[in-house]
């Protein structure tokens, strides 16, 4: 054979809408949750199969019922793949992604929920001025992320637009996760276990050993991602 | 003001009971009062290695549900005055421990000592979270090695996340307690250096203990080794520990290989 020695072909992981049901929780929840139940007695089968988003707008005054909801929800067989209309808690590990740029495409259940004043401009971009420890993940849909500090082994960064570490990378750092091929990732020591661009990534192994502990970027060029140092 | 401390790393194994137990008795040595609670139930050690398990009548679970008074359960120890233990129970689960009650128990315990010491189970779950949760102090117990380190990371993510500090927007004071150093190994290159520790984790570093024999016979007679071998290498690392605790500035030594000699000082300290 006489391809022996051509190089890994990348896989591309590529985005898709899907139209996802979304739920108003509002206090008192014991009321709402009554609600949702005897909806779901006259159709069982309404969330079956389909992703359901959270939107806590009303209860980002009362966080502290949001762990109960949660598993209100997962008691009701309700899987979330998301939630919106809170503040980020970057650290919180235990609440599905936070989404935004939503669209109203219909009315999803029969009792429709008032509808939400528009929310002041929200920042495109999130600073970390604390290390990212292992087990964390950071996700940040809308622009760019900061961290002052380091990322760890086992904890993830995912951003809509570019990452800048200034600490060490060691975790994972996925860039332009929402389909922005001009996001770039950029530390100041590069031990990643893995780097990803628009779909595009690298693993630790595939990253040239010469870079490694060293202060580099990488960005994607076509359809191959580019690492090298900064220096 | 009492202190509450946990002693916990995430990983299994590393040396958190016997952390515990030399520091509650370093600090009690200083005149301090002391409790060392084991909040590991089901597989409760502190009791033996304390030298306490023929004292044990009832234990933590027992004061939680209500079926005995803490004086009931506190067990004082026969060689220092003011160190106690709480033991955990041997027959139940992680399950009956309710954050409700742990948080009873806490707080009637600051009422009584100067220090109250929570020997954490291994893991991130229930049993682990409860002796967190109350803390002010955090010792990490981390072996030079990379599971250990990172497994120590995520346990620090979580007290800056999961405690009743960081729930009201306060931070939980973080040590770092290097343990099972051993010298030999480090000089041949096949544990990761201090400094490389302390960059992954960056908090302070409290002390390194090494790898000992003393370790070993002390907790088979049942004695913190701060007791039992007092001019040992790694008592010495625990009562100088115990004093970085109380506020005092000492410079860390790393144990060299020669048995006993430290001369190399390893001043560093990491904000």
């Amino acid at each position: 054979m006489s391809t022996t020695s051509r190089p890994r072909p990348f896989v591309r992981v590529r985005g898709r809408s899907f139209i996802a049901l979304v739920l108003v929780p509002e206090p008192p929840l014991e009321e709402w949750l009554g609600g949702l139940d005897a909806q779901m007695q006259r159709s069982p089968a309404y969330f079956a199969g389909k992703p359901v988003v959270a939107d806590l707008t009303a209860l980002a005054a009362v966080p502290q019922l949001v762990a109960g909801l949660m598993e209100a929800l997962a008691s009701r067989g309700i899987r979330l793949v998301g939630i919106e209309g809170i503040e980020p808690n970057a650290i919180d590990v235990e609440l599905p992604p936070l989404l935004s740029g939503g669209r109203t495409v219909a009315d999803g259940i029969a009792a429709s929920a008032p509808e939400a004043p528009p929310p002041p401009p929200e920042p495109a971009s999130l600073l970390l001025d604390q290390p990212v420890r292992s087990g964390q993940s950071v996700v940040f849909p809308r622009g760019d992320v900061t961290v002052v500090g380091s990322v760890g082994s086992g904890a993830e960064v995912v951003a809509g637009g570019s990452i800048h570490i200034y600490g060490t990378l060691r975790g994972r750092a996925v860039a332009g996760m929402s389909g922005n091929a001009q996001a770039r990732i950029f530390c100041r020591r590069l031990e990643a276990e893995l780097l990803a661009i628009d779909g595009l990534y690298r693993t630790a192994d595939d990253i040239e050993p010469h870079l490694r502990g060293k202060p580099a970027q990488a960005w994607l060029s076509g359809d191959s991602m580019i690492v090298a140092g900064l220096d | 003001m009492a202190k509450v401390l946990v002693v916990t790393s995430g990983k299994g194994g590393v040396g958190k009971t016997t952390s515990t137990a030399a520091l509650g008795a370093a600090l009690a040595q200083a005149g301090r009062s002391v409790v060392v609670v084991d909040f590991d139930v089901g597989l409760r050690n502190l009791d033996l290695v304390m030298g306490a398990e023929r004292r044990v009548v009832f234990d933590l679970i027992n004061v939680i549900q209500g079926d005995a008074r803490l004086p009931q359960a506190l067990i004082r120890d026969k060689r220092v005055e003011t160190l106690h233990l709480l033991p955990a129970s041997q027959t139940r689960d992680k399950d009956a421990l309710t954050g409700e009650g742990v948080g009873r128990v806490i707080s009637e315990l600051k009422e009584k000592f100067d220090w109250v010491i929570c020997d954490s189970p291994a893991g991130i779950e229930k049993g682990a979270m409860l002796a967190m949760h109350h803390a002010d102090i955090a010792v990490v117990v981390t072996n030079p090695e990379i599971s250990s380190v990172r497994d120590s990371d995520r346990i620090i993510g979580m007290l800056d996340a999961k405690t009743a500090r960081a729930e009201k927007g306060e931070r939980v004071e973080k040590h770092l307690l290097l343990t099972r150093y051993n010298p030999a190994r480090a000089l041949r290159g096949e544990m990761l250096k201090v400094e490389d520790v302390l960059e992954i984790l960056s908090i302070p570093l409290l002390g390194i203990v090494p790898e000992s024999e003393a370790v070993l016979a002390a907790s088979n007679v049942g004695a913190p080794v701060v007791l039992h071998a007092p001019e040992s290498a790694p008592a010495r690392a625990y009562l100088d520990a115990a004093k970085r605790l109380q506020g005092q500035t000492l410079p860390v030594s790393v144990p060299e290989e020669r048995r006993g000699l430290m001369s190399k000082l390893f001043g560093r300290r990491v904000a």
